[in-house]
């Protein structure tokens, strides 16, 4: 690693003027940071971790909607988020125990590692990513892999789930890293279906409308038969070529809406 | 250079570090506590699993600075206070749970998370649980069958010989 | 009741108090005064020409020492290959020159070309960014067919080609192959890859160089599993350095399977900088590093052709290998494509006329050497495939295919040039039916379907060769190393036992079963002995631990030198006794008179040897210790049968091991609960190979597989529990303990059955896929089933 600053402020406007400095960056739980400072593909002068701020912790659920704390680690989504148990479930299968003790949902999302599960469930759920700026609307967040509508300095302070009717995740996983080689997240509600899918795409995390309106129609497995993604811009790697993730992503979608019930 | 304070095993250390500095290096090179390992550079073989505030990390994917104020559990603090094993530590031995034993201080700090919150977990609950801790050498029957029996589960049942 | 003492009890581990409590010694934990740390540059093109490496801005950066390049190392030797192959034309093999550093060239991604030393292990990477470098990329081989088309770029410019060796094996038999596989009534035929593996221990290599200027002694820690070979090779061919100024200490080592066998640069190296900076230099690898610097194993790919009369014996076997070298020759690389192959295609069976023909080839890739089994997994992987495939076509029980064919008679001399001398083939497979429940397999195939899921079952046999080896054979055979091994056993005044082992145990539970052995012997508590390896400063000169050689190897040495300690025992008995030696009888640790009640204690006996007040001094010299070296007469050869059961799931392609049950052959057992662990080990690494490890390389020469994001490690979810056995014993007829090792038998004996069981399941599925080559991962086997 090359060497940085380390700062942790308590508070989120002691965190936004810390990163009002030349090079500086965010530092969430650092599952995914720190390995890559190993390697020094970055080269940040100063980190600001964001563990320490009170304010960015909490799951809490209130009026259909699920609020997630951006610092919030997977774990305690895990065991707190159990209004939307879909999500709760996801949480719970991000990569291993340790892991889930220190990574947190904004630094998923923020990443948008077009693998990472998180980006699934905030893009179907069509959830709200609350910054110290703004709110973005999901579908306007992902802009392709590891690229999001995050400005410099820009720091993630919540997401808010609407929690739908009915919803599961269901991932296939890439058999070395575990993360997803694809996998979708379907969630009902009163006005629609949404249907997000990560791991396949070239493009990262992105929304299967196809399925979603035979979905909206008739919520059932057998809604999708004869649909497909395009294998063209599917990943294709060590792990699968862009045949068969487009494949999975059928399968995979089918089995969410069957465990969704 | 900064200096950052936790209570490791129950001690009150301190040391400087770099803003660099992973926790591993600091427990390994600046405590002298190299019961915790370091088998890879991508936070996946778990070697290097310690406790922070009752959780497990991996230690290689943590600031020591991240861990100011915090308490910290390793392997070398693990067995009683007469210094005999404890039950998890015990159970390895008796099952025969490790043998090259690089793996082993991730081991037990895992499986001391998971009965923690799982007091008796299935197999596939400890396999599961374990998906972040690599071993080379057991192909994982004999840990999995001493975190079943530190559990106080019969393991002769499930993993007949 | 099984035995809680001695030879055949399971005794808990003492080496494990230390490791579960934070307590062991790995190299990385040895921090000497004075410290200073290597950073390696390395080579990110496979392939290139250097034509300058410019350090002069790096050595004014913080904390540099000095910066090594290949210049600094062109009156030292190069890294040396331990075994010269002898081609089919009666010529040796083409054996290119290996710098520790660089020179003129890079020849794989991660070959090094500088070596920082700094005070900080941060300031030497800091550094070796500094350097800049011109290296002009050529163009790579990879694939090792293309490498040996005219016209390939040739990986070392002074030979005549990437042709290492053209090995035929026998050669005598060529002719007589082909006209039999011409004349037979079926020919089955199987084109396979053996995947490229990489060991991975889960300690990291790590090597510490120490150099003491008052006595000109160099001290090199490292994680090895045979110091005193490591002492050898790099005293006497890389740096000049007699062994008596020369220390090689590998302490707790976590884990090797073959690749910590290797001498490799970074030793020489941190010896080498330590001599001439006068301060201790420390090499950690990281994992990263691991993947592109650790020998790799297996990476063959073969075709195979099994002939068979009418009544289906088989009547010859013809193969053809291409073997991958990497770009240099690794420590003993060329014999395990040939000694250690070529000799196994026998199997379990009687085949008469066997030819296999290997062509060992060089590539712009990480040298490649044993890895757990080494040649023998690649074999049976072969052999049971192709059995399998010929019963599938043939329409008959592969079971019973396998049984026909078996070897019944022994000793067995095999068209390959080894002798085995024990086995029972048919008493493991009877056992691996009853564990496997073979009988139960159609109602868990039909319960399995119930669910959509596909079930197969895969059986196969296996044999290996193991506790390598005689030295006068191997010799004939192109080892440039006798195959030995050693044992001082020193009884101590009181009684208590040291016994100072050339084995060393990285995994194994020596610390704990080789005290077995004695304490069986002498009739004494095991916790009177300890057992002393992994240094050469206080072991006899031994050759490590490899091949499934350290309790058939090193052990029969312990015993001979404990016979010699026994013997004089008895003769210090028999004076203090005053009785003849003939009648002196040893049993529970008590000399006793034959017929009499007179006895002397193995305490005061000991004693007398080092305090001979009332000694024979005239006869016998005082003192209680004694050294053997144990030379084997062949090899043994462990065997077994396994079974797998794998669920598929034709939605996705993803293989489940349901269950995975292993009858094994070991001969004589010490202690049964670590070789219980050794196999389960085993098979976890086989079943790795199967569905999950595959090292690869793009057509440039990048590593893909570069770390456990991408070289899927089996993880405790990937596994089931096993059933293994080992009460079928045929002990070894020609050690003295009657035991044939059990270190590889599972990696060598476990992929086959997987890959059975996977085509079963897809055959039953009624999917006409023949062949998947491993790793069968998801992507794989959907794509077979959609072919």
């Amino acid at each position: 690693m090359y060497n940085f600053e380390f700062v942790k402020p308590k508070t989120l406007e002691e965190a936004v003027a810390a990163l009002s400095a030349e090079e500086a960056q965010v530092l969430g739980g650092g599952q995914t940071l720190i390995p890559t400072l190993k390697q020094r593909l970055a080269a940040p002068a100063k980190l600001v971790s964001l563990s320490g701020i009170e304010a960015l912790q909490g799951v809490r659920a209130d009026g259909g909607v699920l609020t997630v704390g951006a610092g919030t680690t997977h774990a305690t989504v895990a065991a707190e988020a159990g209004a939307y148990p879909a999500l709760a479930a996801l949480a719970g299968n991000i990569a291993d125990p340790a892991v889930r003790n220190r990574g947190t949902l904004g630094g998923s999302i923020a990443n948008n590692d077009p693998a990472a599960d998180y980006p699934a469930a905030v893009l179907a759920s069509g959830a709200t990513v609350v910054t110290i700026a703004r709110e973005i609307a999901a579908d306007d967040f992902f802009q392709g892999m590891f690229t999001t509508a995050l400005n410099d300095g820009e720091i993630i302070t919540a997401v808010k789930f609407p929690i739908p009717e009915a919803a599961s995740y269901q991932k296939f996983e890439q058999p070395a890293s575990r993360f997803a080689l694809v996998g979708v997240f379907v969630a009902k509600y009163a006005d629609g279906v949404r249907v997000a899918v990560t791991g396949a795409s070239e493009d990262g995390v992105f929304r299967w409308s196809e399925a979603e309106a035979a979905l909206a129609a008739n919520f059932a497995p057998e809604a999708l038969e004869g649909l497909a993604v395009p294998a063209e811009g599917m990943i294709a790697d060590l792990h699968g070529s862009k045949a068969y993730r487009a494949h999975l992503v059928g399968v995979m979608t089918k089995r969410a809406v069957a465990a969704a019930g | 250079m900064t200096q950052v304070t936790m209570t490791v095993n129950g001690k009150a250390v301190s040391g400087e570090v770099e803003g660099r500095t992973l926790l591993s290096t600091f427990l390994r090179e600046h405590l002298g506590l190299t019961g915790t390992h370091v088998g890879c550079d991508t936070a996946q073989c778990g070697a290097c699993t310690v406790h922070v505030d009752g959780k497990a990390v991996k230690s290689c994917n943590m600031l020591a600075l991240e861990a100011d104020g915090a308490s910290v559990d390793t392997i070398e603090g693990q067995a009683n206070p007469d210094g005999s094993l404890n039950a998890i530590q015990a159970a390895f031995q008796e099952h025969h749970g490790l043998q090259c034993g690089f793996c082993t201080p991730g081991m037990v700090m895992a499986a001391a998370a998971l009965l923690k919150e799982n007091p008796k977990p299935t197999e596939a609950e400890i396999r599961h649980h374990l998906s972040g801790n690599l071993c080379r050498c057991t192909g994982y029957h004999n840990i999995v069958k001493a975190i079943m029996a530190a559990s106080g589960q019969d393991v002769a049942a499930v993993a007949a010989e | 009741m099984p035995k809680d003492h001695g030879i055949g009890a399971s005794p808990k581990r003492r080496e494990d108090l230390r490791f579960l409590t934070g307590a062991g010694n790995y190299t990385d934990d040895i921090n000497l005064n004075g410290q200073a740390y290597v950073h390696f540059l390395r080579s990110d093109v496979a392939h290139g020409k250097i034509n300058k490496v410019d350090t002069s801005d790096a050595e004014k950066m913080p904390g540099v020492l000095r910066i090594f390049t290949g210049a600094d190392f062109e009156g030292v030797g190069g890294l040396p290959c331990g075994w010269q192959v002898t081609d089919r034309f009666g010529q040796p093999m083409q054996e290119p020159a290996h710098p520790v550093l660089a020179q003129g060239k890079v020849r794989h991604v991660g070959d090094p070309i500088a070596a920082v030393v700094a005070e900080t292990p941060e300031q030497a990477r800091d550094a070796a960014e500094a350097i800049v470098l011109d290296i002009e990329e050529l163009p790579a081989v990879v694939d090792m067919k293309a490498a040996l088309e005219d016209g390939a770029p040739k990986v070392h410019d002074d030979l005549t080609s990437n042709l290492c060796y053209d090995w035929g094996f026998v050669e005598e038999n060529r002719e007589a192959v082909d006209e039999a596989i011409k004349n037979a009534a079926h020919v089955t035929t199987l084109e396979l890859v053996n995947n490229r593996l990489v060991a991975n221990p889960m300690e990291p290599r790590v090597a510490i160089g120490d150099y003491n200027p008052a006595t000109d002694e160099s001290t090199l820690y490292t994680t090895s599993q045979n110091p005193h070979v490591i002492r050898l090779l790099m005293g006497a061919f890389v740096l000049g350095i007699p062994e008596h100024k020369l220390r090689v200490v590998a302490p707790d080592v976590g884990g090797g399977f073959g690749s910590k066998i290797f001498h490799y640069a970074e030793e020489a190296f941190c010896t080498f900088a330590a001599k001439q900076l006068k301060r201790p230099v420390k090499w950690t690898a990281t994992r990263s590093e691991a993947f592109m610097t650790d020998a790799h194993g297996r990476d063959h790919v073969t075709k195979i052709e099994l002939a068979l009369d009418a009544d289906h014996n088989f009547t010859a076997i013809r193969t053809e290998t291409h073997a991958n070298m990497g770009a240099y020759l690794s420590t003993f690389a060329p014999s395990v494509p040939t000694w250690l192959h070529g000799t196994l295609m026998a199997g379990n069976y009687r085949t008469p006329l066997i030819y296999v023909n290997v062509k060992a080839v060089f590539t712009n890739t990480v040298p490649v050497d044993a890895y757990r089994g080494a040649g023998r997994p690649e074999a049976t992987f072969q052999l049971e495939r192709v059995i399998d495939k010929a019963a599938r076509e043939l329409g008959v029980d592969p079971i019973e295919l396998r049984r026909k064919n078996f070897i019944t008679e022994f000793p067995y001399a095999t068209p390959v040039a080894v002798e085995y001398d024990t086995g029972n083939y048919h008493a493991t497979m009877d056992k691996l039916i009853e564990i496997a429940d073979i009988a139960g397999f159609p109602a868990r195939r039909a319960e399995s379907e119930k669910r959509g899921k596909l079930r197969g079952l895969g059986i196969n046999c296996y044999i290996e060769a193991c506790g390598i080896a005689p030295s006068n054979l191997v010799g004939q055979l192109g080892a440039r190393a006798g195959l030995y091994e050693s044992a001082t056993v020193r009884v101590n005044a009181t009684g208590g036992i040291v016994v100072m082992t050339g084995s060393h145990s990285h995994g194994q539970g020596h610390e704990t079963s080789f005290p077995q052995v004695i304490a069986e012997m002498i009739g004494i508590d095991e916790s009177m002995v300890e057992i002393v390896h992994g240094d050469t400063a206080n072991t006899p000169m031994g050759m490590g631990t490899y091949g499934s050689r350290s309790i058939a190897v090193g052990g029969s040495a312990m015993v001979r030198a404990t016979e010699k300690i026994i013997n004089k025992a008895k003769k210090i008995a028999a004076h203090l006794l005053e009785a003849s030696e003939a009648d002196i009888e040893l049993k529970d640790g008590q000399f006793s008179v034959a017929g009499t009640d007179k006895s002397v204690a193995w305490g005061d006996v000991c004693l007398a040897a080092y305090v001979p007040h009332n000694y024979p001094l005239e006869d016998i010299e005082p003192g209680l210790e004694e050294t053997a070296f144990y030379d084997p007469a062949n090899f043994t050869y462990p065997s077994g049968a396994y079974a797998c059961e794998v669920e598929v799931d034709p939605d996705t392609g993803k293989v489940t091991i349901e269950s995975f049950a292993a009858a094994d052959d070991f001969g004589n057992i010490i202690n049964p609960m670590i070789v219980d662990g050794q196999v389960h080990g085993g098979i976890g690494q086989g079943i790795g190979q199967a569905l999950l490890e595959n090292c690869v390389y793009d057509e440039n020469g990048q590593l893909l597989s570069a770390s456990y994001m991408d070289y899927a490690m089996p993880r405790a979810d990937d596994v089931p529990f096993y059933k293994v056995d080992h009460s079928c014993q045929t002990p070894c007829t020609h050690n003295p303990l009657g035991v044939k090792g059990c270190g590889e038998a599972g990696a060598i004996g476990s992929p086959p059955a997987v890959v059975n069981a996977v085509i079963d399941a897809l055959q039953s599925g009624g999917y006409k896929v023949d062949h998947i080559d491993m790793p069968v991962s998801p992507a794989r086997v959907w794509a077979a089933m959609h072919g």
